[in-house]
């Protein structure tokens, strides 16, 4: 685990297509294969594609930072919840429809829990 | 005492105790180590928590900059999405990965490591070039906040999964290694003793029949002393039988 992120440098998004775009504007976007390191959630993407990609992109050794967009880590919640591996960082992002909400996050939840005690 | 708590099982001797007592000492060592390494973990973490608090709600902001500005774009040249979703081909914003040593633990850090050059060139050629260019900075900004937070993230579950378990040892030695390792050295030097008070007890029961037995030979002889200073034909006995030491048996000569 501690030099398995040395060849980790690439950033993958799930997210609807306003934040796709943006973050291919950054130049993060790439394609190798045919295998994208995005995926564009619309409201006609099915829970189980997401899913796939949501393994897919934790599972791949060249990722480093995986970002989603809350809406849609909502829609996959257990999974999300359920990942606790350190690489890929998973990193919720809020999208420009649904404002960034806090308490939705699984790290903020365990922050909150940490503080709590 | 020495019973109570569960103890090693362990031979009572001298040697076991020296052995027992030098593991006792290594395990407190050992504890205070672990403890003192919690301890400058769990500042770093708390440190690093706060951060990620602070990071994730400056994200917020961070990234409605962003949208609203990619919302220029759109504004400016249409919807552009679908050209850049297609000309996207390798990364020009990649990250690297630095590791920073904190007692011990490993803790990655992100770099954003910026390549020039895009995939976009001529998006945005017709008119919004502009617009496109300033988004493109945004959003790059925006995704180098991300990727500062992303590593914050990181150390912070790296952190926490080391805590646990450095927590977990410091609880193992504190609440079952010393005690029973003290329940160990209790028991032996309890068995020690038992000894010891056996043996002096044995010393005591042998003295005394010692003594028992040479004032019954004393008794013994001062009476054949009384009866030989009686009769004279009996000394000669005496002296005869005092001769003929080695025929007849003496009691103490046990070999």
């Amino acid at each position: 685990m501690t030099t398995a992120f040395k060849e980790r440098n690439l950033l993958a998004v799930i997210g609807d297509e306003d934040t796709i775009t943006g973050m291919l504007l950054a130049g993060i976007g790439h394609v190798e294969r045919g295998k994208k390191n995005f995926l564009i959630v619309d409201s006609k993407t099915q829970v189980s594609a997401i899913e796939a990609a949501f393994q897919e992109f934790t599972e791949r050794k060249d990722i480093a930072i995986l970002l989603i967009n809350q809406h849609v880590a909502e829609k996959i919640r257990p999974t999300v919840d359920k990942y606790q591996q350190a690489f890929p960082a998973l990193l919720e992002i809020p999208s420009k429809d649904h404002p960034y909400d806090p308490a939705k996050d699984s790290i903020l939840k365990r922050v909150q829990k940490l503080f709590g005690d | 005492m020495s019973g109570a708590g569960p103890r090693e099982n362990i031979f009572p001797t001298r040697m076991a105790l020296t052995n027992t007592k030098l593991r006792l000492k290594g395990a407190q060592t050992g504890h205070s180590l672990l403890a003192k390494k919690r301890d400058a973990l769990t500042t770093r973490f708390r440190a690093i928590l706060r951060k990620v608090d602070e990071a994730k709600r400056k994200m917020g902001r961070v990234m409605q900059l962003a949208s609203f500005s990619l919302a220029e774009v759109t504004y400016a040249t249409g919807d552009i999405s679908y050209l850049v979703q297609e000309q996207a081909k390798s990364a020009s914003f990649k990250v690297k990965a630095k590791q920073e040593n904190v007692s011990g633990v490993v803790l990655p850090a992100f770099e954003v490591d910026r390549v020039p050059g895009t995939d976009f060139n001529l998006t945005g050629l017709g008119r919004g070039g502009q617009q496109v260019i300033r988004s493109k900075e945004v959003y790059a900004k925006a995704v180098e906040t991300l990727v500062e937070l992303a590593s914050l993230q990181t150390a912070f579950m790296i952190l926490d999964e080391v805590i646990r378990a450095t927590n977990r040892r410091v609880n193992a030695i504190e609440h079952v290694i010393i005690p029973r390792l003290e329940n160990t050295v209790k028991y032996i030097t309890s068995e020690l003793d038992e000894m010891d008070r056996e043996e002096f007890f044995r010393l005591k029961k042998v003295q005394g029949k010692k003594k028992r037995d040479a004032e019954k030979a004393d008794k013994l002889k001062s009476l054949q002393n009384a009866d030989a200073e009686r009769s004279p034909n009996v000394v000669e006995e005496g002296v005869e039988s005092g001769g003929d030491l080695l025929s007849n048996r003496d009691e103490d000569v046990i070999f």
